[in-house]
């Protein structure tokens, strides 16, 4: 247990806390200021680590959790996990910062949004330092989960829990299906850590698994970075309260899957299925996330298209940079492909920045016009300066703009796509030219739609008469947020090198550890010549306002696309039929009839103990052991199979009863006979209680009536009656006729000297299997109380129920 | 259920109880070297109550033994679990079980084990659960 153990579990223990603190003092403080302390500590926490890690120094511990499956929770803290770490704790305190101004201390159920945001925050710092497949799946599952929470925090309304559900949906399937990957990968690797499967690397890459584990995992990771085609749950995701959306659905959570790939990219990294896997859906993401973005009228949705697109861009940058690791590569060569894995972490970090900043200058507009629809916003300029100038720094920054940090990686993403196309390794001298041109028209797209965002939101006519409120700039307390992230993002391109050295370097290293010389001494720069990327860029402008310009003439095209067949559509008929089959499935054997269950159940225990029993040859009979039948024997046989007899022919119930009651009597003459007093005894008032509860249910029912059946149907009854009867005959004779093991009997006819009791019976209930016992009355209370709640609560609870509906 | 209007039944009830309760904790004494113990005791000792259900009205009955049984039942489990916890205090595993021999004034030379507040918890679940059920079946029309 170290302090980064503890780091990962504050969040936890803290969350266990704020309902208190929320019950004790709202509306008098905003139960947010005291969750704030928590993301800044963690924060000014890992910055401690920052001069180590640069060193190149990484820092494991172990905490043994289940070390029979080997599943400790190991922390491997290195660059790569610092980076996220800092972006988790950073913008979770920025966010937190804001919400406290966001969320009404008045209105909202504040203690299940901190409670959920630190689940999460706790889980995705968890996730982020995890060096144990199995942790590492946990956690993710815990992101999964609490942005589940979150999108339906205002779980009243529709859309919400319609957009919950699918996040849930289809992270968690792509989680499943990373679960099974991670398996393959540990069976590979012999080993449940990840560092130790990066030094057997070797073992994994001509396993006959080694496919099928990619292909699973990567599931993973693009079912959570919401790749294409599973990116139309972030569109529905951002009916999460705006603070939610800059955090979890821009900034850290969606990156999960960035940093799934990156970590295994020294694993898979390499071979031709991995590039094109990772680089194709990376550009296809790009250019689709970016065309749809244009399209949007919804300010959140069109920042939930740009994410899809930035994501899709930082995902193809880590699938050309894997081709550094092709074994038939020189060093120089390789350096040069490796520079795009150093472009997707500054290009990560860039993005955090920026668009964190818009969703919550998004989120101010939305909370000071009351609406977040283009149609309905302009000329906002005068009114909100303020949040013009940090739309204005986000959205050039992501338009690819200087000053501003996503110039710089945006550079360095067309140089990587440049690079790409002149690969002459997988197949790429035929397919290399499409990498750049996608690359380019993608960044037209996307600097249509930050156009889009700044001008149609502030300039242009004022129809602010159409808005119910009178509009203002922000209080300050929602402004610091998103200006101090504004002023990183400016801050970044002026000091790129120095976020390169302590940051962005020691990532690199940790994903590329065997070519991290080759960044050495590299140094990032706006300006370098007028060279392709540069042209490329000047293009993008060029191309950009024009097209901006003309939006009106070429908007059609998004008509022609017909809804009814989009992916999301898709998902949802998908939906639709699945619950129309599964309840088709359901009704055909779930009649509603007492006498199906019974068949059902007897019939299954036939065929399974039946069967087993004949498979495995249980069946044997030896009788050599067995007292002499006596004539008490036979004249108490011949009294059971009068009873049970007259349980059959009887014609009320009550007859019924009593035959059954008598059947259980004489099965305690028995025991007499063969001189258990304790089961006679146990019997005898079980026997007697239970024909009272008989008696006490039966009253209830109506008269017996003769049945009047279907041969068929009472044929079944026959064979499965007298099936059960014959298999169980036949299990308790070859029981008996079994002998396995030596009898035990003999350890506990000491009890009077192990236990002081001369009881054996009794000493074996409460003492030697004394945990049986406590289990069993245990069951039995549980039971008793369930019967209990089946007949009261209902009536209680009956117009509950019918309000609900 | 109808309401039994017997003079018979109930004047015998009211004696056999007795008896039967009297069984029932002689029953759970002995189970310790003789046929009997906390379950068998605690179903006897339920059976007596269920006889007086039966007799007079399950009203009547509530209003006299004004006792939870379902807390009984709970309480029945608690006191087994304890005793389990008992045994870890002494540094033993869950559920050891002790027993010593002291000399009582009265009694004489008596054994003592943790094995019968055990079997109290038990008589207790059991107790609790019969009643509960059979009150809940036979209250609900």
């Amino acid at each position: 247990m170290t302090w980064l153990h503890f780091m990962i579990l504050l969040p936890f223990m803290f969350a266990l806390i704020v309902p208190f603190i929320y019950k004790r003092l709202t509306p008098r403080i905003h139960t947010g200021w005291f969750v704030l302390f928590v993301p800044f500590t963690i924060f000014l926490f890992l910055l401690m680590y920052i001069p180590k890690i640069a060193k190149g120094e990484v820092f494991t511990s172990t905490v043994n959790w289940i070390p029979a499956y080997n599943i400790n929770f190991t922390t491997y803290l290195d660059g790569l996990s610092l980076v996220f770490g800092l972006l988790i704790a950073g913008i979770g305190t920025l966010v937190i910062l804001y919400s406290i101004f966001y969320l009404s201390k008045h209105r909202e159920a504040l203690h299940n949004f901190y409670v959920y945001l630190l689940l999460f925050m706790g889980a995705m710092l968890g996730l982020v330092v995890s060096d144990n497949y199995f942790v590492l799946y946990v956690f993710w599952e815990i992101t999964s989960v609490s942005s589940f929470l979150l999108i339906a925090y205002w779980y009243e309304r529709d859309r919400s829990r319609y957009g919950a559900q699918k996040a849930m949906l289809i992270t968690v399937f792509g989680g499943l299906a990373m679960l099974a990957g991670l398996i393959m990968l540990s069976i590979m690797a012999d080993t449940t850590s990840i560092r130790e499967t990066l030094a057997n690397v070797h073992l994994i890459q001509n396993h006959g698994l080694f496919i099928p584990a990619m292909i699973l995992l990567l599931l993973g990771a693009f079912t959570k970075s919401a790749q294409f085609p599973f990116s139309i749950w972030l569109p529905d995701a951002m009916e999460a309260p705006t603070p939610i959306s800059a955090y979890l659905h821009s900034a850290t959570m969606v990156k999960a899957g960035i940093y799934l790939v990156a970590r295994l990219t020294p694993i898979f990294g390499g071979t031709a299925e991995w590039f094109w896997f990772v680089v194709g859906i990376g550009l296809f993401t790009l250019l689709y996330g970016s065309f749809n973005a244009v399209k949007q009228t919804d300010l959140k949705a069109l920042l939930a298209y740009s994410t899809i697109s930035q994501l899709g861009l930082i995902m193809s940058l880590l699938g050309i940079g894997s081709a550094a690791l092709y074994k038939d590569l020189g060093v120089e060569e390789a350096g040069l492909y490796a520079t795009a894995i150093f472009a997707a972490i500054f290009h990560l970090v860039n993005h955090s920045t920026f668009k964190g900043s818009l969703f919550m200058v998004v989120g101010i507009i939305d909370h000071e016009t009351g609406t977040r629809d283009l149609r309905r916003l302009g000329g906002l300029i005068h009114l909100m300066p303020v949040s013009f100038t940090l739309t204005v720094i986000g959205g050039f920054s992501m338009a690819g703009l200087p000053p501003f940090n996503g110039f710089l990686s945006k550079e360095m993403f067309f140089t990587a796509a440049v690079n790409a196309s002149h690969m002459e390794i997988f197949n790429l001298p035929h397919l290399g030219m499409i990498i750049p041109i996608i690359a380019w028209v993608a960044s037209v797209f996307t600097f249509i739609y930050c156009m889009i965002l700044v001008f149609k939101t502030f300039k242009g006519k004022n129809k602010a008469p159409k808005l119910d409120k009178a509009i203002h700039e922000a209080p300050i307390g929602l402004l610091v947020s998103p200006i101090i992230l504004g002023a990183l993002v400016i801050l970044f391109f002026f000091i790129p090198n120095v976020v390169s050295k302590y940051l962005l370097k020691p990532a690199f290293a940790s994903v590329l550890p065997s070519l991290a010389h080759t960044v050495e001494s590299k140094k990032i720069s706006a300006f370098h010549g007028f060279n392709t990327e540069l042209w490329m860029t000047i293009g993008v402008v060029a191309v950009g306002i024009i097209l901006y310009l003309l939006l009106k003439k070429w908007y059609k095209i998004y008509r022609l696309y017909p809804q009814a067949i989009t992916l999301s559509n898709l998902y949802n008929l998908s939906l639709e039929y699945m619950e129309k089959l599964a309840k088709s499935i359901t009704d055909f054997y779930m009649t509603g009839f007492l006498r199906d269950y019974l068949v059902y159940i007897f019939g299954f225990l036939i065929v399974i103990i039946g069967g087993s029993l004949v498979l495995f040859n249980g069946v044997t009979f030896d009788m050599s052991q067995d007292s002499p039948i006596s004539f008490f024997d036979i004249g108490i046989v011949i009294a059971m199979i009068i009873s049970s007899v007259t349980v059959l022919f009887s014609k009320s119930r009550i007859t019924s009863i009593v035959a059954v009651g008598a059947l259980g009597f004489l099965v305690s003459f028995f025991f007499v006979l063969f001189r258990a007093p304790d089961l006679a005894l146990t019997q005898l008032v079980v026997e007697t209680v239970t024909t009272v509860l008989f008696l006490l249910c039966f009253y209830h029912l109506p008269q017996l009536k003769k049945e009047i059946s279907r041969i068929r149907f009472k044929a079944v009854n026959a064979i499965i009656s007298i099936g059960v009867g014959a298999v169980v005959t036949i299990v308790a004779l070859s029981a008996n006729g079994t002998h396995l093991f030596d009898s035990i009997s003999s350890y506990y006819e000491d009890s009077y000297k192990l236990a002081g009791a001369k009881n054996i019976v009794n000493a074996i209930l409460v003492d030697f299997r004394g945990i049986d016992t406590m289990l069993e009355i245990l069951v039995l209370t549980v039971a008793g109380l369930g019967v209990y709640t089946l007949i009261k609560v209902r009536l209680v609870g009956g117009d509950k129920n019918e309000e609900t509906k | 259920m109808k309401k039994p209007n017997d003079i018979i039944i109930r004047s015998v009830t009211k004696v056999a109880v007795v008896i039967i309760l009297t069984f029932a904790i002689n029953l759970f004494v002995s189970g310790h070297h003789f046929p009997g113990g906390g379950f068998i005791g605690g179903l006897t000792f339920a059976a007596a109550i269920i006889l007086l259900f039966l007799s007079f009205d399950i009203e009547t009955v509530r209003k006299n033994i004004p006792v939870d049984f379902k807390v009984l039942a709970g309480v029945g489990v608690l006191i087994a679990v304890l005793t389990g916890v008992g045994g870890m205090v002494f540094g033993e595993a869950f559920l050891t079980q002790a027993f010593g021999y002291f000399d009582l004034p009265v009694f004489g030379k008596t054994e003592l084990a943790t094995a019968v507040i055990f079997d109290i918890g038990v008589a207790l679940a059991v107790i609790g659960t019969a009643i509960t059920i059979i009150m809940t079946i036979g209250d609900d029309r």
